[in-house]
């Protein structure tokens, strides 16, 4: 057993980072974050020169053909880096869902084109009562058509086509299609743009009837808890780091236990959400039995501890952490939308609790 | 990564579940609310029986009686021992802590004359570490140790002493030098408990029970040949010791929890709540869930650990991690029993109306121990604070 990155992961992780760094620096983030779509053509070519747009896909598609680790590897650094945009809509969500329910002829049409960086997509879900279950969908087609509203949708307006979710069957509507109103929402998180999606006797082509959806959720939902973890890590390495350099009482803050325990509990969240996403991504690469509850267990963990970590980062930054110029916000931003996203913590005990209580808990007796 | 269990942890793992599977005791769940000095013949006859399988000490090199297991080995070997519920074995500090302490820093006469008697049991060891003015500040000890020809004079007072009162020897931190640093001027004794002027006080803790002693030390004299490793360095010596306690008998507290929960939810069934059972109520089921999965984190935790040390060679500060999350999720676990059970949660052992005869006012009492036990959780988050982030020092 061997619960550590490989010698090509860590490589992976490592030019991610550097990658980022380069290209999508904080500044850039604040540039980006000011425009409409937070969306850079420039650097989604430099995305997908990495090959980041096409990591998880077959290689017949145009894809990498990486792993689930890989993915989740990819996605930290990108959280780290706060990148804004369509990313994680076009490849983590959208992508996986091609790629999970499509046909090989829908994959060669969409799934082809988003490995090769042509087009944005993202995946239209949730509807007025922001519920997270997918049981709660009403929207359904008629006759090839879709009427009706999808909020919260990430992205919408420079995605080139949308998947939408209905009861019905996953349907594809392209972003020219009649009928369709894309309204923005003002959401917390400036780096990632929320939507109204409305459809009106919209023509949708179905991908997928009533095909299990829970795969490439589980693989959008590990993906933004991976995004949480690095964002995470960032926000405790610049508390860390102003910790040691803030100075009061004529010592660095970091000095007082007050502030360090919170430091340690910062680094203690962060190093627990890192291992439940891991976990979570090597479960669904293996297609092992508790994949669907790693990932609740992740989405669970990672939603609060995104929280608290931001909580505890503003707090030690003191009035510093509450300005505009600092770029702690940015990122506790980010985690409060993210934190809903896929479902809260709440939602996910609530799964977790369904599994471990209502069914006949047999898994841990045999344990 | 890869989480499947190599060829040969597979090959441990079955070897051990089918020596347990004819050895293992039948009778344990009958001794195991007896006091301690009753079943402690049972325990020592457990570990000479897991001796005569090679199964005591899997850690220990092969020379030494041991395996030379892999940490993985080893965090296969705990587990197994809890899915079994295996008795715990009598020399236990012995194993664990300090025969490895020995093996890293004895000499070769000392290796011999003690390690075959840890591992028979013949010998029962305990450790003289915490002092009445030295907790969480270990390096400011001052029982001390004045050379006196070929002898040690030892005097002074040690506290949160387990198995002192069967030990025959204790590995005792002592000062030998007052006018070093105080990290500088320590050394590790290895004392015959039954020297004239060792005393062995039971030490009452607030769950009722006596499972630490107090020692009282006086004028005690002590070969100086006894000295383990050398003379003043014996907070090297000391910390490794304490190195082996974060190691990887944690393994099993993922069992040990998850037989906890698994009963919680159990109970949750029967108990009602707000006119239906405790396992409908949104509140409790928020609370269980938190709690599974956080048992499950605290392993993906110990995995990855496991693995850095693996890979690194050496177990690193942020066993801390391990510390604080283990500790404050089984006192978060006891909680949720209390609020699950209501009134019933404070029975005690003894009355015949107590759930699971006493077992969660028990525990609930005995978790208040552990964010102290083997370095309070602000020592954990000194340690986070300053060895991993590398903040100032705070004191």
């Amino acid at each position: 057993m061997q619960f550590g990155l490989s010698e090509s992961q860590e490589f992976l992780k490592d030019s991610a980072r550097k990658f980022f760094a380069g290209e999508c620096s904080i500044s850039e983030v604040r540039r980006l974050m000011e425009t409409d779509t937070a969306y850079d053509t420039a650097l989604w070519s430099k995305l997908t020169e990495q090959g980041y747009t096409g990591i998880i896909f077959p290689e017949e598609y145009g894809g990498v053909g990486l792993g689930k680790i890989e993915l989740m590897l990819l996605m930290e650094e990108a959280g780290r880096a706060l990148l804004p945009g369509p990313f994680f809509s076009t490849v983590a969500l959208a992508g996986s869902m091609l790629d999970a329910v499509g046909s090989p002829a829908h994959k060669k049409q969409y799934l082809e084109p988003i490995c090769r960086g042509e087009v944005r997509s993202t995946v239209a879900m949730i509807e007025e009562n922001a519920n997270w279950d997918p049981r709660s969908f009403e929207m359904s087609a008629t006759g090839g058509k879709l009427t009706g509203k999808k909020y919260f949708v990430s992205d919408a307006a420079i995605a080139d086509f949308l998947l939408v979710v209905a009861r019905d069957g996953v349907f594809l509507v392209h972003s020219k299609a009649r009928g369709l109103k894309i309204s923005p929402m003002q959401g917390m998180d400036l780096t990632r743009k929320l939507y109204v999606v409305e459809f009106s006797d919209t023509p949708a082509e179905q991908i997928a009837s009533n095909s299990s959806l829970s795969r490439p959720l589980d693989i959008a939902t590990t993906a933004l808890a991976a995004e949480l973890v690095g964002g995470m890590q960032r926000t405790l390495d610049v508390t860390v780091e102003y910790a040691k350099t803030r100075k009061q009482f004529g010592k660095p803050i970091g000095m007082f236990q007050a502030v360090q325990h919170q430091c340690a509990d910062m680094y203690l969240e962060t190093e627990s959400a890192r291992s439940a996403v891991y976990y979570a991504g090597w479960a669904l690469e293996e297609n092992a039995p508790d994949a669907s509850t790693a990932v609740t267990i992740a989405k669970m963990y990672a939603s609060d501890a995104a929280r608290t970590v931001g909580n505890r980062s503003i707090q030690i930054h003191g009035g510093m952490g509450f300005t505009w110029e600092n770029d702690i916000h940015l990122y506790y931003r980010r985690a409060k939308a993210s934190e809903t996203a896929f479902g809260d913590a709440t939602f996910h005990r609530e799964r977790i609790a369904t599994a471990v209580i209502d069914s006949a808990s047999v898994s841990a007796r045999s344990a | 990564m890869d989480l499947n269990l190599t060829a040969e942890e597979m090959a441990f793992r079955d070897e051990l579940r089918a020596w347990l599977a004819s050895n293992v005791p039948k009778d344990w769940e009958e001794w195991r609310e007896k006091p301690m000095e009753e079943s402690f013949p049972y325990l020592r006859a457990w570990q000479r029986k897991l001796q005569e399988g090679r199964w005591a000490a899997v850690s220990w090199p092969k020379e030494y009686g041991g395996r030379s297991a892999t940490l993985m080995q080893q965090a296969i070997f705990w587990e197994e021992m809890a899915r079994v519920e295996a008795p715990p074995m009598a020399n236990s500090l012995g194993l664990g802590l300090i025969g490895p302490t020995i093996v890293a820093y004895g000499t070769e006469a000392q290796k011999k004359r003690y390690i075959p008697k840890i591992l028979s049991a013949e010998e029962i060891w305990c450790q003289g570490f915490s002092e009445p003015n030295a907790g969480s500040d270990l390096a400011g000890l001052q029982t001390e140790a004045r050379l006196d020809g070929d002898h040690y004079i030892v005097n002074g007072q040690k506290v949160w002493t387990s198995y002192g009162w069967v030990g025959n020897w204790c590995e005792l931190v002592v000062r030998t030098d007052a006018s070093a640093a105080k990290h500088k001027g320590l050394t590790v004794l290895l004392v015959d408990m039954k020297s004239p002027g060792v005393e062995v006080r039971p030490l009452r803790q607030m769950t009722g029970e006596s499972e630490f002693n107090e020692l009282f030390f006086r004028d005690v004299r002590v070969p100086a040949e006894n000295v383990l490793g050398k003379v003043n360095d014996g907070w090297n010596v000391a910390m490794s010791t304490l190195m082996y306690e974060r190691g990887s008998y944690g393994a099993r507290l993922h069992l040990i929890f998850k037989r906890y929960i698994t009963r919680l939810i159990e109970l949750a069934r029967t108990m009602p709540r707000s006119g239906r059972t405790a396992a409908e109520d949104p509140v409790i089921r928020q609370k269980l869930a938190q709690c599974s999965a956080e048992i499950e984190i605290m392993r993906f935790n110990q995995m990855r650990a496991f693995s850095r040390i693996t890979a690194t060679g050496v177990p690193g500060p942020e066993g801390s991690i391990q510390k604080i999350f283990w500790s404050e999720l089984n006192q978060r676990l006891q909680q949720i029993a209390q609020e699950i059970l209501g009134s019933y949660g404070q029975l005690m052992a003894g009355d015949a109306r107590a759930i699971d005869k006493g077992l969660w006012s028990y525990a609930y009492l005995r978790t208040r121990g552990n964010t102290i036990e083997a370095g309070t959780s602000e020592v954990q988050r000194n340690i986070i604070g300053h060895f991993v982030l590398g903040l100032p020092r705070s004191y």
